[in-house]
Parts: structure tokens; sequence; C-alpha cells
């Protein structure tokens, strides 16, 4: 039996921002009513509902899955909420994907949204319990300790500087200038980022990406509907995802395998074997700065250790040969958990369609990747999206 | 109709109100051990995609995602957790099967209720936050408000509802795995002191520890397998308004709606006669009886007359909860809807000893995902 | 996608919040748990408190793995034997944190660390926190050795040991 064709064809999102004033419902809804619109579609249109919203320590609602389902379109329909932490952005279009390739629907309404700023006195201290209950939480952890653990071990590893990494930040907190909807978009230099706060060394302020309000929506439809909606739908032909151990202090942290693992998977899918030569863009999820390098490696568009490279040579502007977060990523967009990566593969959609604005890549790019990572350092979620 | 799934593997750990002695992933590994033991598999190498169900809130620990692979055999493999019971993750695995893409998956769910400290203060942080958890309520009184709802549409008595108590949790003492099996009697039931009026203590269904680990199959892989298979011939799920304030309160259309997907998809035409038996939810008493009349196994106002007359007992006409449901097994959280799936499968499979009901063909199994939701999900298991 | 179009959203200032602009309803979490150690991590406590490490041995990969757990991840299967591990190792990454968990700042920073012990397999690592050394001096691959609290003090905890100490 053949596979399914599930394309996205329509897609809409919020502005990111530190605190919305909006509900969670309300981001929810926003988004899903741009991404319905976008496509002249209704939620009458709609067969089933995937939403993606990471703890619901953020929000101080449990379950809050089915608190948010009536702002995505949900009442009365099967509404399924798929949660694999930072990754969720990248899952939730898979997990869709899988809902309309099974047969059970045609019409699918992907949701991602995220309320962090509930979160009182800093969101950040809702992720002490994302940490081992018994043998971490009572070394009173940061969520940033794993990141600057991580990045530490990739740098010495590899001998990258926090100077070659700092690239990473200035490029898309650029490339974000051009991004109606980004929250810290700024031109900075590599000066800049070196001489921000030390939080964690070696990450400082301005290699993290922030805390922020945001939700984002996709329509997905089978082949058939795909055709009727648009003349341009966006195939999702690849989808792979893979969890690695929870021991993550047995795992040498200097390369992402469970991204490979699951970029393997989505590129068998869709036939890719050379992925630098047959992806044309990509956007891997980048929550700090040398996570996009981190991201590039486990996707295969690179040999380990070769990302640092690769940026500072231009490769991965805007107009080089395999652009990198043209929307501004995380970095420069923001970091709303769940919507973020929905996001990425927003920005996919947009810009294989040449509806990117100034953002555009030149090149009439026709396939891409988006990737998200998330848990504790521990998954990949990758699609591969062409026209 | 979609192609036939098969259900290759079942696995759990006893429930009991208490597991001092092991950590939620000693259970999990329990359970996923017998699980593919029973399936005949090796999960390093067999199983395609594993799919865990729970919530952050219930465990104590923020994405747990990340805690679930190592237990399961699922190191380095496609998992994913939903915030979502049982039968939403039956679904989820039974959809990735019907792809194509994905001949076996493994689906998971667990409680560690006992863990849990405060459960009502946890609970009562899934009610609304900006109208309904300021009035500082039980969340219980949501359950206790549908109750009166239910009685007064249906006409169903609280001495029917006592009934299901008294059914289930002597059912409940023929099952090895059930925590709260006892020969109750209506009246004590009725005796007992409201908690939520008309709910007492002795209507709600107590909380229970324990692990199950569900096997799916596409059909060509059971067959190679060789595996006693049990088919999935329909599932179907649906989330009614979360608000209180815009839902009806008497009927569970989630319930209604939710099997009106599986039985389309199980070609079901008429379930009251097509179904031999049933595990649905009965979290607290009166939900045995508004899921019987919103699945359409009986009509309305009739679950509860139907259960004073013996017609849902094991040896009745159409046998529901035969495991000892909710009342009599344990509230086992998300995990509650892979119980049923379980006892289901034992009774196609002729596997369900004392508790067996005799010739039986097509099963249901049903989900409700608690106070306050408006969740639930089905599942039309058969043998051939 | 356009540049021009509106996108929905409203941000709000610290400001506002802070004038009472906006309306908030706040709530405070009672989410309490007391989680059953188990068998592994259980013999874990317990043998910190006694000022001892132990991991679990599996005789199929042949790997010593700590933190302990009752079942192999990679063989899928039930782990051996106990083992007594050495109270030292290496340094295979760490960091210098100028943040306490709830984001406030610190002027003395803390040395988080993923620590390999001596006696389990190669990469075995466990975090904890570096002390009695300054952060400039710290190096990858150091070797580390653990301070423990007192007998008396000690409660069945990863903060038994107080920190780990070059040697």
């Amino acid at each position: 039996m053949g596979l399914r064709r599930v394309a996205v064809v329509g897609a809409g999102m919020t502005k990111f921002m530190r605190r919305a004033m909006e509900t969670g419902r309300e981001l929810a809804w926003q988004a899903s009513s741009m991404a319905l619109e976008s496509c002249e579609m209704t939620r009458r249109d709609i067969d089933c509902v995937v939403l993606g919203t990471a703890p619901d320590t953020f929000d101080g609602v449990h379950m809050k899955g089915e608190y948010l389902a009536d702002g995505a379109g949900g009442w009365q329909k099967p509404v399924m909420r798929g949660y694999v932490g930072g990754g969720t952005g990248v899952f939730s279009p898979i997990q869709g994907w899988y809902h309309v390739a099974s047969g059970l629907f045609d019409t699918c309404l992907v949701v991602c949204e995220e309320k962090m700023s509930t979160c009182l006195p800093h969101p950040q201290a809702a992720f002490l319990t994302i940490f081992d209950n018994m043998l971490e939480r009572p070394l009173g952890p940061n969520l940033i300790w794993i990141f600057a653990l991580e990045m530490h071990r990739y740098m010495t590893v590899h001998g990258v500087s926090k100077r070659d990494i700092a690239l990473v930040s200035v490029k898309n907190k650029g490339n974000a200038l051009d991004h109606p909807c980004a929250q810290v978009a700024q031109k900075i230099t590599v000066d800049d980022v070196l001489n921000s706060e030390t939080l964690v060394w070696p990450v400082s302020w301005l290699d993290i990406s922030p805390v922020s309000d945001g939700a984002v929506a996709l329509v997905l439809a089978a082949e058939h509907v795909a055709k009727r909606v648009t003349d341009k739908p966006v195939w999702i032909d690849g989808v792979g995802w893979h969890l690695d151990s929870a021991y993550w202090t047995n795992r040498d942290l200097y390369y992402p395998k469970y991204v490979e693992y699951a970029a393997r998977m989505a590129y068998r899918m869709a036939g890719i074997t050379e992925p630098r030569k047959q992806i044309q863009i990509a956007e891997p999820y980048d929550p700090f700065s040398y996570k996009e390098l981190h991201h590039l490696e486990g996707l295969l568009l690179c040999g380990k250790g070769e990302a640092a490279q690769m940026t500072a040579d231009g490769v991965t502007q805007r107009d080089g040969d395999l652009p990198v977060c043209p929307s501004g990523g995380l970095l420069g967009v923001g970091n709303p958990i769940a919507a973020a990566g929905l996001m990425k593969v927003a920005e996919i959609f947009w810009q294989l369609r040449g509806e990117a604005g100034k953002r555009q890549v030149p090149g009439k790019p026709t396939t891409g990747v988006a990737q998200a990572w998330g848990d504790l350092m521990q998954v990949g979620t990758v699609t591969v999206l062409r026209t | 109709m979609p192609d036939p799934v098969a259900i290759i593997g079942i696995g759990q750990t006893q429930f009991r109100a208490t597991t001092p002695g092991v950590s939620y992933k000693e259970l999990m590994f329990e359970a996923a051990s017998r699980a593919y033991a029973d399936a005949g598999i090796d999960p390093r190498r067999d199983i395609d995609s594993f799919v865990c169900c729970s919530e952050d809130l219930t465990e104590g620990t923020s994405i747990f995602d990340e805690y679930v692979p190592d237990q399961l055999g699922a190191v380095l493999r496609p998992v994913h957790t939903i915030g979502g019971d049982g039968i939403q993750g039956l679904a989820a695995a039974y959809m990735q099967v019907l792809t194509g893409v994905f001949d076996v998956v493994a689906v998971e769910a667990h409680s560690k209720a006992s863990n849990i400290l405060t459960p009502h203060h946890v609970l009562a942080l899934a009610l609304e936050p900006g109208l309904v958890r300021p009035l500082g309520a039980h969340p219980h009184f949501v359950a206790g408000l549908e109750m009166s709802r239910y009685l007064a549409e249906s006409g169903t008595t609280r001495e029917q509802c006592a009934t299901v108590v008294a059914k289930n949790r002597f059912n409940a003492l023929f099952n090895d795995a059930a925590a709260y099996g006892a020969d109750v009697e209506v009246d004590d039931i009725l005796r007992a002191a409201a908690t939520f009026a008309p709910l007492t203590a002795l209507d709600t269904s107590a909380p229970a520890d324990g692990a199950i680990v569900v096997v799916l199959a596409s059909e060509a892989r059971a067959h190679a397998l060789g595996a006693d298979a049990v088919w999935i011939r329909g599932a179907g799920w649906r989330s009614d308004s979360a608000g209180l304030d815009s839902r009806s309160w008497g009927t569970a259309a989630y319930a209604h709606l939710a099997a009106q997907q599986a039985y389309e998809l199980a070609g079901i035409a008429s379930p009251s006669r097509e179904i031999d038996f049933a595990e649905v939810d009965d979290t607290f008493s009166y939900k045995e009886l508004q899921h019987l009349e919103a699945l359409g196994l009986f009509g309305e106002g009739e679950a509860g007359p139907a259960t004073e007359e013996g017609l849902t007992a094991i040896d009745g006409d159409l046998p529901v909860n035969a495991s000892g449901g909710s009342l009599g097994v344990g509230h086992l959280g998300e995990a509650t809807g892979l119980q049923k799936v379980v006892e289901v499968v034992r009774q196609l499979r002729g596997e369900a000893g004392q508790r067996q009901i005799e010739d039986v063909e097509v099963g249901l199994a049903q989900s409700w995902r608690g106070v306050p939701t408006a969740t639930g999900a089905v599942v039309v298991l058969s043998r051939e | 996608m356009t540049s021009e179009r509106e996108y929905p959203g409203t941000p709000l200032t610290d400001g506002q919040l802070r004038r009472g602009e906006v309306l908030l309803v706040e709530h405070e979490p009672n989410a309490r748990y007391a989680w059953d150690a188990g068998v592994a991590i259980g013999r874990s406590l317990a043998e910190l408190k006694k000022g001892r490490l132990v991991g679990r041995e599996c005789y199929r990969c042949r790997r010593i793995v700590v933190p302990p757990r009752m079942f192999c991840e990679q063989c899928f299967r039930p782990t051996d034997r106990w083992v007594y591990l050495k109270d030292s190792g290496r340094v295979n990454t760490y960091s210098i944190s100028y943040l306490r968990w709830d984001a406030t700042r610190v002027a003395k920073p803390s040395i988080p660390a993923v620590i390999e012990i001596d006696g389990a397999s190669k990469g075995m690592g466990i975090l904890h926190l570096l002390g009695g050394v300054k952060p400039e001096d710290v190096q990858m691959g150091m070797r580390v050795k653990a301070v423990w609290k007192p007998p008396r003090q000690r409660e069945g905890s990863i903060r038994d040991i107080r920190y780990f100490r070059p040697y």
C-alpha cells in the first residue's frame, strides 16, 4: 500500500512576546484563525486537532491540553496533545501527519501554543522540575546548567571557541529584523555577545533565546484535499523522531545522536541520500547559539565539528549556499517552547512557497528541513518538506 | 474501513493502593517485560515506535517524557508522550500502524497515585484558573453537579448507581490484579455520608498504583509472528468543551461522539446487539450508567434499571466491567483506559479465568479523562 | 505571509503590571509528592548515607552503570549485581554558574559538573558540584574526589556528598 501523501496548506502565527495580554487559549485561537483564513477553510473543514504545548508548570494548569483545546478549534473534535518538551513544535506536525496518513482523517489543524509569562517569579524556575527528582533536583540545578555543560563539551572536543559560536547569535538576531513577529531581533556584533553577562559559563546572555508567549498553527490536508485548497501544497515528505536515554550523564554530550537518528528516519522516508546536496534550506532548533551548530552536525548537513567553519564561511547566511534559520530562529524571533519549533516549520512552508517577504532566500528552494530538540538533551524531531 | 490492526501482547503489574518497594521505572519495566514476552518480541529489535501517556503534574516532574525510554527498551528509538489517556495512546499507536510506516508499536501508561501527597490540590489545578479555581472548591464538586443533573434527566436512582458499585467491587474479587475487590451491599453505599451530594465516598473509585504496556502490530507482522491476535476494528476520541459553563451536563457527549467514530470504522450499525461486553469508565458509580447510554448500549434512562435487573452482570446479556472497573480495580489515572483494553483482550482470548464471559466475539473499551475534563475515547476489539 | 500584515498578540510591559493596569488572578499551587525510591535508588540513597557510591552490572553487555538501575536499557534485561564504586572520578564537563535555580544572580558562582565515577564503565557520569577549587583552576579531565558530610549529618541523599574536590 502506498504512503498517503500529506501537505501543509495553511499557516498562521501570533507575535512572540515576553508577556502577552492574551491567555493561552486566545493565543491559540489567534494563530488557528489566521491559519484557517490563509487557506480559506473553516473549523467545519477540520477533521481533527493536534495540540502541542510544553510544561504545564508554566501556565499553572494541570492537563492543560484540555483547557486549551477550545482555543485550538477542538470543540467536539478528536483532539490529541503530543508532548516531547522542546521537540514538540516539530513533533506536532509529525503527529498531524500520522493522523492524516493513517487514512482516518483528511484534514488536521496543528496548533502549538506556549504561555510562559504566567509563571512567577520567573518561568526559568519551573525548569527545576525537569531534573531527576531523586539525584539531581536536590542539587538546585538551573536549566542553563545542562546547556552550559553540553556547550563546554562541544567546544572542548572540537576546539570551537565562544567567538566562533557567537556568529550564530549575530546571524539569527539579524535575520529576525525581517520577521514581523520577532521579540528580540537586533543588530549585534560578536563582541557584543562576548561582552554580555555571563550566566552559566560558557553561556552568556546573548547566547540564549528569551522566555516568550506565542502560538503558531498549521493546516494539514490529504493529497486530494490539498490540491483543491491550494496550488502550492508543501508536502511532508519525511518525518523522524528519536529519544535517547534519560541517563544524560552517561552520554557524551558533544554530539546529538538522537538528532542524527531522527534525521536518518526522515531522510529515508523522503528519499534523501545526500542531505547537504538535496536540502536547500534548514531551520534547526537554536535555543542557544551553539545548538545551531550542534544540530547542523546531527542533521548531517556537515561533518562533526565542521559547523562553526561553515558558519564563519558565510554558507549559512540567507544568501549563502545553505541558508540556516532565515526566520531568525529562536534567538531572534523568540522561544515560546512548543510554538517556537512550529514557527520553524511555518518558515519552511512560507519559504518554499516564495511567501517569506523580506526573509525570502534566493534560488527558489524546493526542499527544506525543520528540526527541534527537547527533553533532557534527548529528543530529536525532524520534518522534511518539499514543494 | 481501515485495515485491521492487531494487539499482539499485553503486560501489567498488580494494581495496589501503595507500591512502596518499587519506583515507577521498575513498575514500567515489569509491565513491559511481560508484554514483550506475551508478544514474543525483543524491543531493541522489533518495536518501531513507542507511545507513552502521562501528565506532568500527576508525576511531579515536568516533561515526564524524558524519563520513559530506558525501562521500556526504547532508548534511541521513536518515542513520544501524549498528555492523554491510555486509549488515546492506543489510538495514536493505531494510526501509526495504519500509515504503513510502523509495523509494531508499544503503548504504555502507569499510575503512582500513592506518591501524590496533595491529590485534590493537584486536580484543582486542572480547574479553569480565572473564574472557577478561585471558588476554592474541591474539584469533585464537578462530579456531584454532573451526577445530580444525570439523575434528574435520566430518571436514574441512587440505588441503581449503588448497584454498579456492588457489582464492580464483587467482580473484582475474581481479578487477582485488582486492589479493591469486596462484597459491598447497596445499603452500605446509600447510608454512606455524602461527599458532594448525591455522591458518597463509596460511589467514588479509590486510586491505585500499577503499570500497563500493550503491543500493536500490523496484520502482516501479527501473522508473521504467529501472534494470538485480538483485532482493533475501530477507535474514536473526542473532547467536548472544557468549560464548565458551556457543556451539557446530563449526557456524556464526548463518549457518544467517540463511539460514533469507532462504530463507523468498525462497521457496527447496532451497538447494543453487536457488542458482546464492555469495559466502560466508572470513575464514579453514575458514570458507568451515563457512559452506557452515551455509547448506545442502552437507551436513555435504561442503564440503571438494566443494572438492577442483572443484565450487566458477568452472566448477564451485556456484561459490563467484568474486571471490576475502576471501582473494583482501583483508579489508575491515565492507565485506566489500558486496564480496560487489557481486560477486553483477556476476555476475547478466553484468558479471564473465573471472570470469563461465555461466547464473546466483540468487546468495547471506553475511557474518560476524569474531572474536570469532557474528553474520552473508545476502542472496539474483536476476536476475528 | 507579507511583512505589511499586522500579526495578532498584545505585548504587555512589566510597568503595566506594576501599575495595576492589567488584572491578574494569582494562585499558589499546592503540589507535593513523596516518590517511592524503589529498589535501585533506594539502595543508592542508603549507600550514600554510609558514605559509598554503588552501581549495577549487566552481565551481557558488561557495563557497570551509575546511577544504578534494575534494568539494562541497552540489552533490555534485568541488571545482575551490585558493584561498589570509588568516590572519585574525572571531570567530563563542567560549567560556572552565576544563577540559582530560580534565575536569581549570585556573586559566588557554583561549579556544576558531570563526573565520570571510578569503578563504573567509561562515560558513566553523575551530576554534582565541584568545590574547594577556584573556577578558573578547573580543567576538563581533572581528577576529583568526593568530600562527604560527617556521618551524623548524612540523610540518604545525593547531598550527603558536599562536593567533589580536585586531588
